[in-house]
């Protein structure tokens, strides 16, 4: 497998995303800075990170989603390439338009940072088949804005097309229907504020992230 | 020209800072009676200067600035001003 891993300024989860994609997935990861206006070639999987690019400004991920190597990254998502997004990068990538709706200030107004329970709403895609039948996972959670919102007309399609890929067992932030994270409709973008990148292994104090990559893997066993 | 954009959230969108700031000016009621301030909206203004001196090409410069990054619109309202 061939994965990269963007770099905004402002970033911190990019080394952790890598030794996770590694660890999991025996991956090949090369890591890309948000300047550069190309991706490695044969790329399986890219990994927008968690952070805080641009410092938040404006709005969480508004100017990194307007950065050169995003224009990339939505042509190699429309060539079918998987792009997971976690926490900023989910932010990211809805600002770009990859992923329906938006992620607002936290409901309670403070930054949520604890692990986190999740149940698993589709087992059937790239990212979630290596589930098995696991009722919930745990993660963790440490953002400010992850107040996930769509309209009403946007949250009953995301709905309908089975595209909410977890939900929290308890609303930390507000998000509609206790949306955690979501997929686009073609199923190959997802975007999660819950971090699987910081619970991959059980000295982590979680390993339930681990299958979200091992997913990944088992879909190009497959292929 | 001189810009002036003002971001609020849609109506309809919950403004969870706009509740806490209205909280605490009720809150305040006891020693200074703002107890009838109802639906507070915090949003934002920035102001920046065009080289353009056609207002209507300043303006529709200013709303693809805010389309495409100054205003998220899926859960956002702006209002532009240009002089």
């Amino acid at each position: 497998m061939k994965a990269a891993v963007l770099v905004f300024p402002g970033s911190n989860c990019d080394r952790d995303c890598k030794v996770a994609v590694e660890v999991t997935t025996e991956a090949q990861v090369s890591m890309v800075w948000h300047q550069d206006t190309s991706l490695p070639a044969g790329l399986d999987l890219i990994v927008v990170p968690g952070g805080f690019s641009y410092g938040d400004y404006l709005r969480c991920g508004a100017m990194a989603s307007l950065s050169p190597v995003m224009a990339e990254v939505v042509k190699a998502a429309q060539r079918g390439v998987s792009v997971v997004g976690i926490c900023n990068g989910f932010q990211i990538l809805c600002e770009a338009g990859l992923l329906p709706g938006a992620l607002m200030r936290n409901a309670g107004l403070k930054y949520v940072c604890k692990p986190i329970e999740l149940t698993i709403e589709n087992r059937n895609t790239r990212f979630t088949s290596a589930y098995g039948d696991k009722a919930s996972v745990w993660m963790t959670q440490g953002n400010g804005d992850g107040n996930f919102f769509a309209d009403a007309e946007t949250l009953k399609a995301i709905e309908d097309n089975n595209q909410v890929v977890f939900r929290y067992v308890e609303n930390p932030n507000g998000s509609v229907n206790n949306i955690a994270g979501i997929m686009n409709a073609e199923g190959n973008v997802l975007g999660m504020m819950p971090h699987p990148d910081r619970a991959f292994e059980p000295a982590l104090g979680s390993a339930d992230g681990a299958p979200l990559f091992h997913s990944l893997m088992r879909v190009l066993q497959a292929a | 020209m001189k810009a002036t954009v003002h971001i609020f959230l849609k109506a309809g969108v919950l403004d969870v800072q706009g509740k806490a700031v209205e909280g605490a000016l009720n809150g305040l009621a006891g020693t200074a009676g703002w107890s009838d301030v109802a639906n507070v909206r915090v949003g934002k203004v920035l102001e920046f200067d065009l080289k353009s001196t056609d207002k209507p090409s300043a303006e529709a410069e200013v709303k693809s600035m805010c389309e495409k990054l100054l205003a998220n619109t899926v859960i956002e309202s702006y209002r532009i001003e240009v002089a």
